[in-house]
C-alpha cells in the first residue's frame, strides 16, 4: 500500500521535486525533507493553527493537507516571508508590543495576521480576533498580539 | 498523530474518479478538512484516497432562473466571496463565516460538508432550510436528491459509496436568517439555525440538536415554539439547556424574518 509519488512544487520561490509517501502531511514534508522547521506542529488535527502556511496565496493548515496535494502549487512558509521582508513591519510590531513569549505559535500567528493585513482593509479589533481565532497562543495571550496587528493595520496609509 | 498508510490517485475526469471508487476501501478526498483530521487520529483507514480536486468545472457558482448552482468543490471562502451568493443566497454567505477559521475555509468545500453530514455543521441545515437539491453522479449518470431526503442519520446520507456529490442547487432566497451559538468563534455549534421565509410560512432548520438537521415549518411563532425539537445533550450542555437556547434563537430568527 505504501506508494511513492513524485511531486514538483515551488517552495519560497525555489522549485523542488521529491518523492513522497501519500500519507505525508505538507508540514512534515517541509520540515523533514526541506529542513524548513519554522512551520510548527502542534495538535496535528487542525485545531491549534501552529502549522499555518500559504499555498497559492491562501493560508492553509499544513497538517490538514497532504504533501502530494501540493503538487504543482506555490508554497510559502515563514522562512520565505521573513527573507522577502514581507513580514518586516509585523515582526517589528510583535517585538515592540511583546506579542510573544515562548514563540511557538508566533510563525503561524504572523502568517495568519499577514493574511489579514494584505487584504488592505481597515479592521476592528474584533475582526482581527476573528481572523486569528484559529491560531492558539498558550502563554502571552492575545491582547499584545492583537495590539501588534492593529498597529500595523492602522499604520498603513 | 500521523495518518496511516494509504494509496492515492488524482483522476482527471469524473468517469475515471467513479471507476476508481469501485476499488475496495476507496474514499473521496476533496478539501480534506474533516477527512485528514480523522486520518491523523486514526479514526478512519481508507485503502485508497481518490482526490477529486483535479476535476474540472466542479468549483463554479452559477446563478440561473430562480436558483444558484454551486459546484461541490467550491470552497467556503469561495462561497463567502461570491457576488451571486451574496445577492441571491445571503444565508449561505452568512453561514460559511461560522465554519471554523480562515485557513480551514480556504480548503474546506461545500460538497465535503454536505456529504459528511456532521450533525453540528452549518451547511446541511442551510440546504434543508433553502430546500436545496443535491446533484449526485454515479456510473449510470446523475440523479437529483432533495435535501429533505439526503440527510439520513448521523454522518449518513443518501450517497452510495461509489457516487460523488457534484453540486447543489439552492433556490434563491432574499429573506433569511442564520444564528449560531458556540463557546468560541469557529467551534462546533452548541445549537444553531438556518431560516428562510416562503410566503406566509417560515422554514427553520436547526443543527446541533439531533443526528441530522431538523426542519421545522410554521406560520406563527407560537406554532413554531410548540414544534421546537428536544435536542440531544452534548458533553457540556444538557438537553434542557440546549432546548432553551434553541427557543431563544428561534424567537430572534422569527423577529428577523417577519
Amino acid at each position: 500500500m505504501e506508494q511513492a509519488l513524485v511531486i514538483t512544487l515551488t517552495v519560497n520561490g525555489t522549485q523542488v521535486t521529491r518523492s513522497v509517501q501519500a500519507r505525508q502531511h505538507l508540514v512534515d514534508f517541509l520540515r523533514e525533507e526541506l529542513g524548513l522547521t519554522g512551520s510548527h506542529i502542534g495538535c496535528e488535527h487542525g485545531v491549534c493553527g501552529a502549522c499555518t502556511l500559504r499555498v497559492d496565496g491562501d493560508i492553509v493548515r499544513g497538517c490538514l493537507m497532504l504533501a502530494v496535494q501540493a503538487n504543482g502549487c506555490r508554497v510559502e512558509t515563514i522562512e520565505g516571508l521573513s527573507d522577502s521582508k514581507e513580514l518586516e513591519k509585523l515582526q517589528k510590531a510583535f517585538h515592540e508590543k511583546n506579542a510573544l513569549q515562548c514563540g511557538f505559535c508566533t510563525p503561524a500567528m504572523l502568517m495568519a495576521a499577514q493574511d489579514l493585513i494584505r487584504q488592505g482593509k481597515k479592521t476592528t479589533r474584533d475582526q482581527i480576533r476573528s481572523h486569528i481565532s484559529g491560531n492558539y497562543c498558550r502563554c502571552t495571550g492575545y491582547q499584545a498580539i492583537v495590539d501588534a496587528i492593529e498597529e500595523v493595520i492602522h499604520g498603513q496609509g | 498523530m500521523k495518518a496511516p498508510p494509504f494509496a492515492y490517485a488524482k483522476p482527471r475526469s469524473l468517469a475515471e474518479a467513479l471507476e476508481l471508487l469501485q476499488r475496495p476501501g476507496a474514499r473521496i478526498l476533496a478539501g480534506g478538512q474533516s477527512l485528514i483530521p480523522s486520518l491523523n487520529m486514526r479514526l478512519s483507514s481508507p485503502e485508497l484516497l481518490v482526490d477529486i480536486t483535479g476535476l474540472k468545472g466542479l468549483a463554479n457558482i452559477e446563478a440561473r432562473d430562480g436558483a444558484v448552482r454551486i459546484g461541490a468543490l467550491c470552497t467556503h471562502t469561495g462561497v463567502e466571496r461570491s457576488p451571486e451568493v451574496r445577492e441571491h443566497l445571503p444565508l449561505l454567505a452568512e453561514a460559511v463565516a461560522h465554519i471554523a477559521h480562515p485557513a480551514i475555509r480556504n480548503r474546506g468545500t461545500l460538497g465535503g460538508s454536505l456529504a459528511l453530514a456532521d450533525p453540528n455543521a452549518e451547511l446541511p441545515a442551510c440546504a434543508l432550510a433553502l430546500d436545496a437539491v443535491l446533484i449526485v453522479a454515479g456510473r449510470k449518470g446523475e440523479r437529483r436528491v432533495p435535501a429533505s431526503g439526503f440527510f439520513k442519520a448521523l454522518f449518513e446520507t443518501d450517497l452510495k459509496p461509489d457516487e460523488i456529490l457534484v453540486g447543489a442547487e439552492f433556490p434563491k432566497a432574499a429573506k433569511s436568517v442564520f444564528l449560531e451559538l458556540a463557546r468560541r468563534q469557529g467551534d462546533y455549534a452548541i445549537v444553531g439555525l438556518a431560516g428562510t421565509s416562503r410566503g406566509t410560512e417560515k422554514r427553520i432548520a436547526f443543527f446541533g440538536v439531533a443526528a441530522t438537521p431538523i426542519l421545522l415549518k410554521a406560520k406563527s411563532l407560537e406554532e413554531a415554539m410548540k414544534a421546537l425539537p428536544t435536542p440531544n445533550a452534548d458533553l457540556y450542555n444538557t438537553s434542557a439547556t440546549k432546548r432553551h437556547l434553541a427557543g431563544v434563537l428561534l424567537e430572534r430568527a422569527w423577529n428577523k424574518l417577519s
